[in-house]
């Protein structure tokens, strides 16, 4: 028996660790092709803005990989995978044999066909060389920056690059930032604390060209309006890193369709985190869950079952915790209502600052967003993860001492006691 | 499997003693058996901002009912799972510790928690959390709790 996993991130440490509880003997190769030992993706920020600085950046220890009996191939891309003889053909020409195999590719940064992008200077942030390269040009005396996107990674590469000095616009084409995770109302309490930090924003445009002889000069945007820059960062958003699976016999809608235990359609095979398409427990549908803990779980749950051990993941939900400066926010499940029969609780506090806002349906919880005001949230997601009623203390969800104290007394003796079990 | 710390709500009477022995327990100027009266000090050296306990007093105005919740060391800790930097994990006895060092307080740990037992540390850098008081072989809230309303088990 010889696992094989594709990808070096958060998903495949799951699968790992879930494969040695369980099959402490046989052999685990480990594909990727960066040369880093596995780290964290989301600190690429936090390095370039200086928080962390590269020993922070691996989120296992140095033996790892010697500790969990792995065999790492780095540096080295998988370029196809032939699944009648079971073997990932890399580029090298090297044919690694697999029994199971694990597809943990992620995701790779989606730009749009524009006008100069080859030029000098225009990077994604995704990955840590993203961030090594932009260092790099702020090292030879970038100054001006300008970040398309607004959503999670482009303003946290907003905020480092700020951090670091620079001016720094952000394009992004909806009418509010973060819209993904954040309603209206909430999105303007983010957005009023980044440019009270300096960040300009440009809504509701888009980038049209990308001006510079070889290297960026300008950037023209949708609108008409241009704007001097010496770098641009594109963080519009991440597609699943496949295309070196298309047209195989693989299953793969957005992302590589799998069921509730990780397989796809093809046996032996498995797929997790950002580059499959799994069931979304909240919207009720198979969907890409682009978020660290769900890549995880599924990582983990795709190990269990290689190594021949039952187990299902089918509470997946995208969740998000993440701050710029002092605003901390955390959110799940539905943000944006998409049904009629949704019911709104909110409390927004201007004193401080601070915005609860919850949905429910048929008395569950199904999302909610948390700013400034994030204490104990967790309880909030589990209540999503077990569809439990609020019914009668849904008057107390708003509040920021929200606890146990509110649920009956058997029910909390359980969930502090079960805790044990969980 | 790590031990646990069992709430006895019948018993706790509120006094939030296990709360400033928990603080107490993780300063850098704590004294082997310390006595209560001793702790003042601690409040002192940490007079630029309230230090957290890694314990929570859970009490409701209009209620009598009060107990300390702290992690609960989930055999399956979906904290360690949700961690962007690898600081939170299990140790091979069981218990689920915070390297705070290593933790840049994006509290996705805060978003996982089911019990809501990570609290944000001192300045809110780092999520601070129960260690089972590891250098003082028992847990500081349970040695000290005056009516016995913490019980430390292996289960």
């Amino acid at each position: 028996m010889k696992y094989v996993i594709i990808g070096n991130s958060v998903a495949a440490c799951g699968c790992i660790e879930a494969i040695r509880k369980v099959d402490t003997q046989n052999p685990i190769v480990v594909i990727s092709d960066e040369k880093y030992r596995v780290y964290s993706r989301p600190l690429i920020s936090y390095y370039l803005g200086g928080k962390v600085d590269e020993s922070k950046m691996y989120i296992r220890d140095e033996d790892y990989y010697e500790k969990n009996m792995v065999e790492t191939k780095l540096g080295k891309k998988a370029v196809a995978v032939d699944f009648k003889n079971k073997e990932v053909i890399l580029d090298d020409g090297e044919k690694v044999k697999y029994d199971k195999l694990l597809i943990a590719t992620g995701g790779k940064p989606f730009i749009p066909p524009t006008k100069g992008s080859e030029s000098k200077n225009v990077f994604t942030f995704i990955k840590f060389d993203d961030v090594k390269a932009i260092d790099e040009a702020i090292k030879n005396g970038a100054k001006k920056a300008v970040v398309i996107g607004a959503g999670l990674s482009g303003l946290k590469a907003a905020e480092a690059l700020i951090k670091r000095g620079l001016d720094v616009t952000v394009v992004e084409l909806a009418n509010r930032i973060l819209g993904s995770i954040l309603d209206l109302e909430a999105s303007r309490i983010v957005q009023d604390e980044l440019e009270k930090h300096g960040i300009v924003f440009k809504l509701e445009t888009s980038v049209d060209e990308i001006i510079g002889d070889g290297k960026v000069e300008r950037v023209k945007l949708k609108n008409g309006e241009v704007l001097d820059a010496d770098i641009v960062v594109f963080a519009i958003g991440v597609v699943p890193n496949i295309d070196f699976l298309k047209g195989t016999e693989l299953k793969i809608n957005r992302g590589i369709v799998v069921d509730n235990r990780m397989q796809t359609n093809i046996e032996d095979v498995y797929a997790a985190g950002d580059c499959a398409e799994g069931y979304d427990f909240v919207f009720e549908q198979q969907r890409v869950i682009p978020i660290w803990p769900n890549a995880y779980n599924q990582g983990e749950t795709a190990g269990y079952n290689m190594a021949g051990v039952q187990k299902t993941f089918d509470r997946g939900f995208p969740m998000n915790s993440i701050g710029f400066f002092d605003v901390h926010m955390i959110t799940a499940g539905i943000v944006v209502p998409n049904s009629d029969d949704i019911e709104v609780l909110v409390k927004h506090d201007k004193e401080k600052n601070t915005y609860r806002k919850i949905y429910l349906k048929n008395g569950r919880v199904v999302g909610f967003m948390f700013i400034n005001s994030i204490d104990r949230a967790g309880m909030i997601t589990n209540m999503i993860k077990e569809g439990f009623n609020v019914e009668s203390i849904k008057h107390r969800l708003l509040d920021e001492d929200f606890g146990y104290l509110d649920l009956p007394k058997e029910i909390r003796q359980e969930k502090i006691l079960g805790g044990a079990k969980a | 499997m790590a031990k646990k710390i069992f709430p006895k709500e019948d018993v706790c009477v509120g006094c939030h003693l296990c709360e400033v022995y928990c603080v107490y327990a993780h300063s850098k100027y704590k004294k082997p058996n310390a006595k209560a009266h001793e702790l003042v000090k601690l409040y002192i050296k940490h007079k630029d901002s309230k230090p957290t306990p890694r314990i929570l007093v859970e009490e409701k105005s209009g209620t009598w009912t009060t107990f300390a919740l702290q992690c609960r060391h989930c055999d399956d800790a979906p904290c360690t799972k949700a961690c962007i930097t690898g600081a939170m994990k299990r140790l091979e006895d069981g218990r689920i510790v915070c390297d705070e060092e290593k933790c840049v307080g994006c509290w996705s740990c805060i978003m996982a928690c089911p019990h809501g037992a990570v609290r944000r540390g001192e300045n809110k850098k780092a999520a601070s959390k129960c260690d089972l008081c590891l250098d003082l072989g028992e847990p500081a809230c349970v040695k000290n709790c005056p009516n016995e309303a913490l019980e430390i088990k292996e289960v």
